[in-house]
């Protein structure tokens, strides 16, 4: 195990990738001679060469058709989205094209791309750069869809990404690309997609959450555990497929359940998971399941204002006593 | 061109008379045979009746609300075109409209070749006002409650008098005062498990909500906390406003105020008390409950299992006083009291005698719980040979039951209370139980009411023989 940076993590997975098959190649804005806008492709025209790290101009839709293109005649591309905001533009490619197209053909092609960037809500990058972009994509049959919270997550989970047949949403974050953490060096360890963690273990309440909103509720339970209070947290780690039993599992012991998501709430993931633990885990439920999310409106850049708009420790911490009909809950 | 008379069910031996909670067709509406016409409360139960004939409804001769015997014709069905004046007019403002009441169809059934429907006049439907009465003196069948053979109506119809069939026991629960328990679903989970009546507790969550931790503390307290747990709000006295309310009986509270007397006045009942050690059956009980995949044991369950065992060697104790003769059972059918809100209800758990502990446990919580949810069958409402009445979980140290007739004994059972008590070597501390045995001194005598009440005692002192 060596200790890195999530960014690093993510550079080491691409390059033992692109060692280990010739057939994967890295494609988008600024990855090669740039070397990344936020240096996750950093070293890799050098060591690979330009027909293995291709620069394209600003052009989502056009260079995220060309990698489906590339994946259906065997190739496995790994498109990068400068942001994950970006990819609105290639929408179309994404949902009627790399999701659909193993359907439509009977199975003649399949598209094992993996598009990947920052997504979600980072520091004043303001309404147009902070969404949570998953939510556009775990709905659509055929693509999966991975949050990795951790440097050994995120070289982990690339790595079974782009082994993986399908065409897998993969976004990181702004927020997280110099967090520390070991990381097996074995080129050959990976994390099966659809399997979440259990990162803290807890006997009262599960907190489900993943990225920035996992390492706040890790805030909140070191807080409430002062209270008396111990606090279970699933990270999902795969948004789809979602590993429902581990969290099910964790609700059927502590018999509560909060879900953060740093997205707006209507509909999100939070409302999802909440569903599928009053359907799996009713009669174990001993408090509704709440939700704690972002705001049913735009990013706001004003630092104040963005801090009303996303879920704080304090709300997270809030929620957990609500459903533990603890003292001090509002 | 049937005319089907609807009218008030019988659905119980005791059932005497029936409240139309409401109609759920009305006059006018086609009906199918099956379709649920209208609600009906009794003094047990609130039961769904289903029609029993096709046609149209064409009268409802008893409104929402209102109580009727039973037998009573409360509606008619027919065909658009059926004369029913003769049998409307026939139910004389809601008595009986035949003798004994609930009749099968088929037995009912006036012979179809009576004569030919020649009379019928195809607009009277719209027009009934049109049409005059049939006088009563010229129609003497049509008035007078029907024999029991022979035709019942007016000679161009043939008449079916039909009350529901099968009762269906109603799926919704009685709105009454307070409405349903709020509970989470963990809470009802474990209170099921433990045998906590979720009525008894305050819940401390949101809105009152009952939570794990309310049914935890209320299954863990002693009994004298228990008893207590009910809400104890400050009360401040009104000076203003009425002194006194008369509040109508319930079906329930009626048929107990007119069953009770029945037993107390004519059955000379006497008392038998004893005192059980119940050291070792509370014990044997938390080594049960704490096996996994076990149903809870309660102390009551122990004492059901107990008298069933012993009835079966004290037959005189299972039997009934039947005027000529005594009655005396082979089988134990055991009738359990069950507090509700309005009264109380003493289901049935049928040849107890037969069954293990935790069969009893499972189907005695059962029968409490559909009780209190007003969800009993009108058959396991009756047939007891004798009744166990537990007041135990309020903290009642003795007391004496009335006997429930036609049976013979009834056994009323107090708190486990933990008491003083004289060892070999001095003082201890133990637990003790009170039963009281009722009897029917026509039935049986003191000797044996107290030998009976010996051997309940042995076996729950030596719980071991309860699980043999």
């Amino acid at each position: 195990m060596a200790v890195m940076t999530y960014r690093e993590a993510l550079n080491l997975a691409l390059r033992e990738e692109l060692k280990r098959d010739p057939d994967v190649f890295v494609i988008g804005e600024e990855v090669g001679l740039y070397e990344g806008a936020y240096k996750v492709t950093q070293g890799l025209l050098k060591e690979f060469g330009p027909k293995r790290i291709v620069d394209t101009p600003i052009a989502e839709s056009g260079f995220t058709g060309v990698g489906i293109g590339a994946a259906m005649v065997g190739l496995r591309p790994v498109v990068e989205m400068m942001t994950f905001n970006f990819a609105l533009l290639a929408l179309d490619q994404i949902v009627n094209s790399a999701a659909k197209l193993n359907y439509m053909s009977g199975g003649q092609y399949n598209v094992p791309i993996v598009i990947r960037g920052p997504g979600g809500p980072a520091h004043q990058l303001a309404a147009q750069h902070s969404q949570s972009m998953e939510v556009y994509f775990y709905h659509v049959p055929g693509l999966k869809v991975v949050r990795p919270s951790t440097p050994m997550d995120a070289k982990g989970l690339l790595k079974s990404a782009i082994r993986d047949d399908n065409p897998v949403i993969f976004i990181e974050s702004e927020t997280l690309y110099n967090v520390k953490g070991e990381v097996p060096e074995d080129p050959d360890f990976t994390i099966p997609l659809g399997q979440a963690i259990v990162r803290r273990e807890g006997t009262d309440v599960t907190v489900v959450a993943y990225m920035g909103m996992m390492y706040r509720a890790m805030e909140a339970a070191e807080e409430l555990a002062k209270e008396g209070i111990s606090v279970e947290i699933v990270d999902p780690r795969t948004l789809q497929p979602l590993d429902t039993q581990t969290i099910i599992g964790s609700v059927r012991k502590t018999h509560r359940a909060v879900v953060v998501e740093a997205g707006a709430g209507f509909a999100g993931m939070g409302s999802e998971i909440a569903t599928e633990i009053t359907e799996e885990a009713f009669d174990d439920l001993d408090a509704p399941v709440l939700r704690v999310t972002g705001a049913q409106a735009p990013m706001p850049y004003a630092r104040n204002l963005e801090r009303l708009k996303t879920p704080t420790k304090e709300k997270i911490a809030d929620a957990i006593r609500r459903v533990c009909y603890a003292n001090g809950s509002r | 061109m049937a005319v089907t008379k609807v009218v008030m069910p019988k659905l119980s031996e005791q059932m005497e008379s029936g409240k139309v909670i409401k109609w759920l067709k009305k006059e006018g509406d086609r009906v199918q045979s099956g379709d649920i016409l209208a609600e009906v409360e009794t003094d047990k139960a609130d039961v769904e009746m289903e029609a029993f004939g096709a046609g149209v409804l064409r009268k409802i001769l008893v409104s929402a609300g209102s109580t009727v015997p039973v037998g009573s014709l409360i509606g008619v069905i027919a065909e658009a075109n059926d004369d029913i004046n003769s049998v409307v007019g026939q139910a004389g403002g809601g008595a009986p409209a035949a003798e004994g009441g609930a009749k099968p169809a088929s037995e009912a059934k006036a012979p179809s070749d009576a004569a030919a429907p020649s009379g019928a006049k195809p607009d009277m439907a719209d027009r009934p006002a049109a049409v005059p009465p049939q006088p009563r003196s010229e129609d003497p069948a049509a008035r007078k409650p029907a024999p029991s053979k022979g035709p019942e109506a007016p000679g161009s119809q043939r008449v079916q008098e039909v009350v529901a069939q099968q009762p269906r026991t109603l799926q919704t629960l009685p709105s009454g005062d307070g409405g349903r328990v709020k509970a989470s679903p963990l809470a009802r989970k474990i209170a099921a498990q433990s045998g906590v009546d979720l009525k008894l507790i305050q819940g401390s969550g949101p809105g009152g909500r009952i939570v794990r931790r309310d049914v935890e503390a209320a299954s863990t307290a002693p009994a004298a906390a228990a008893a207590a747990a009910p809400v104890l709000r400050p009360v401040t006295p009104s000076v203003t406003g009425p002194e006194y309310e008369d509040v109508a009986l319930s079906p329930m509270r009626a048929a107990i105020a007119k069953r009770m007397p029945l037993s107390k006045a004519p059955v000379p009942h006497f008392y038998v008390t004893s005192e059980v050690a119940m050291d070792r059956g509370w014990e044997l009980r938390e080594e049960l409950n704490g096996l996994e995949g076990q149903p809870k044991i309660s102390v009551n369950d122990l004492i059901i299992r107990a008298c069933a065992l012993t009835l079966l060697s004290h037959p005189g104790v299972n039997a009934s006083f039947q005027g000529d003769r005594i009655r005396v059972f082979h089988r134990v059918h055991m009738g359990i009291a069950v507090a509700l809100d309005e009264g109380l209800i003493t289901p049935v758990l049928r040849d107890v005698h037969a069954k293990p502990l935790a069969q009893i446990a499972v189907e005695a919580r059962d029968l409490a719980e559909r009780a209190r949810q007003r969800k009993l069958r009108a058959p396991e409402l009756s047939g007891a040979t004798f009744s166990i009445s537990n007041l135990g979980m309020f903290d009642v140290r003795d007391f004496s039951a009335i006997i429930n007739p036609p049976e013979g004994a009834i056994l009323a059972v107090g708190s486990v209370r933990r008491v003083p008590v004289v060892t070999d070597d001095g003082l201890g501390v133990g637990r003790r139980m009170a039963l009281t045995l009722s009897c029917d001194h026509r039935v049986m005598d003191g000797a044996m009411g107290a030998k009976f009440l010996q051997d309940v005692k042995r076996l729950i002192e030596e719980p071991l023989r309860l699980l043999v």
